[in-house]
């Protein structure tokens, strides 16, 4: 197959494509979330993110939190964006680092207002940016524009066998045309870590996955109160044939094909190195994973899942793909590409690779996934540790 | 060509995967070795559904499982080649 050279993108103020154009009401903080979903149900076009975080967060952790909440509003799948936090001070620090990308974004905050004068003026605001938003149009952009994230989930041996290499062979096909890509899940490449890291592209972006992926078992080990066994490989994987952490690792591992990564990210952090493949140190829970790699600035996400996981993201269309027969045919609704022929050697790798190449360019172009027809906008904040 | 029963990643993989539905005790199944595009047969001892291994060799306890080319785990219960491979007799070497 010819692989397709372009796609059609919202181009932004800073150069990066969006392949969606919203309008996003974000929520500072938790107590914030009524005033943004009111909004948001006032002005069509428009849609609120609530999340359960934003008070008494310090250190590290709060400085997660900002890079999320930063990252969602800079993404350029996001066109414009209304921050609205309680107090002043916090929702300017969002409002100033989205406004680097020259995107319409401005601040409210409600201590001294209330909820009804700022759901007022909030909402002015987003009407003047949902109609703004509404005349860009789609352009011809190069397939360079696209930055891809991938992470699999109800992971089962087909997905080793089927829509993991799958997405490998996606990655083999597209990183030569300078699309970025990015894999996370530290966890779940324990057992595989070693073979990871020989997939650096330097020595040093080997010895920084080492490092990260030791520093994050030695939390676990620290923390645990029992082994991972209870909880890794989970019981949607053993019901579906995964045996083993490490059995589940190498399966996961068939995503990046025959890539090497060039860095290693910070969660959250926005690739600095240009095209070609990242690994980002996430957490193998699928919402907080995406909502991380969203954050990061990637603006489609495939999502290879076995037993058949239903997630979706607020800002990052998600295509999902199986090759388990059963889930292909009894959860339909929630799959955008059906790959289980290579199980029944209908449908060779190659194959494969190139009808998921055309399914992710048509989502990028516009059409709507399979989780955002059914409403799924998992927004899920990493908490690095308890609040103050 | 024949159905394919059993899929193997790796010519190295001492375990393969069940493809179909399920294969049932003493069915002579088909297994394609993906990496080499071989076919090899084996008959199964027990019923085993989609997405579940099979033995494609004996194995005793402390024995290592190769799949991927891998290890990713080890024996903890003597399995007979034909034989369903999974929690119950095989476990992580991580804990």
């Amino acid at each position: 197959m010819e692989i397709p050279k372009s796609f059609l993108g919202y181009k932004r103020e800073n150069g990066r494509v969006g392949t969606r154009n919203h309008v996003v009401i974000l929520p500072v903080d938790d107590i914030s979330n009524a005033c943004a979903e009111a909004v948001a149900n006032n002005i069509k076009g428009t849609f609120a993110i609530p999340h359960a975080y934003g008070r008494l967060q310090f250190g590290a952790d709060l400085e997660l939190f900002f890079d999320t909440m930063i990252g969602t509003g800079k993404n350029p799948n996001v066109a414009a964006c209304v921050v609205i936090g309680i107090e002043p001070k916090w929702t300017k620090r969002i409002v100033d680092a989205i406004a680097t990308t020259g995107k319409p974004v401005e601040g409210f905050s409600i201590e001294g207002a209330g909820d009804i004068k700022t759901i007022m003026k909030a909402s002015k605001k987003a009407q003047e940016f949902s109609q703004w938003a509404s005349e860009k149009q789609r352009e011809e952009c190069p397939l360079s524009d696209l930055w891809i994230s991938v992470k699999c989930g109800e992971s089962d041996t087909t997905s080793g066998m089927a829509a993991n290499p799958a997405v490998g062979n996606l990655m083999d096909k597209l990183e030569p045309l300078g699309v970025h890509l990015c894999f996370g899940e530290t966890s779940e490449l324990t057992g595989a870590e070693k073979v990871c890291a020989l997939r650096g592209a330097t020595p040093e972006a080997s010895k920084k996955f080492t490092k990260t992926w030791s520093d994050y078992n030695d939390f676990i080990l620290k923390e645990a109160t029992n082994d991972l066994s209870e909880s890794q490989p989970t019981a949607g994987n053993i019901a579906g044939g995964l045996t083993t952490i490490e059995e589940k690792a190498f399966g996961n591992f068939q995503k990046i094909g025959s890539r090497k990564f060039i860095d290693v990210l910070t969660p959250a952090e926005e690739p600095k190195k240009g095209p070609g493949l990242y690994f980002m140190d996430t957490s193998s829970a699928a919402g907080e994973c995406l909502t991380l790699q969203a954050a990061a600035g990637f603006n489609i996400h495939l999502f290879p899942t076995g037993q058949g996981n239903i997630i979706g993201n607020a800002i990052e269309p998600v295509v999902k793909l199986t090759g388990n027969p059963s889930t292909a045919a009894n959860m339909s609704e929630h799959i955008d590409l059906d790959v289980s022929d290579i199980l029944k050697r209908k449908m060779n790798m190659d194959q494969a690779g190139d009808a998921l190449i055309k399914a992710t360019v048509r989502a990028a172009n516009g059409r709507l996934t399979c989780a955002e027809v059914l409403g799924h906008k998992e927004f899920i904040m990493t908490k690095l540790f308890r609040s103050a | 060509m024949s159905n394919t029963d059993i899929i193997i990643h790796d010519e190295k993989d001492n375990v393969g995967v069940v493809v179909i539905e399920k294969i049932t005790p003493n069915q002579d199944c088909s297994c394609w070795i993906m990496e080499n595009d071989k076919t090899v047969n084996i008959k199964s001892l027990n019923e085993i559904p989609l997405g579940h291994k099979i033995a494609m060799i004996d194995f005793k306890e402390g024995d290592t499982i190769i799949k991927y080319g891998h290890d990713i785990g080890k024996v903890v219960k003597t399995i007979k080649k034909g034989e369903h491979v999974h929690v119950h007799n095989v476990k992580t070497k991580k804990w």
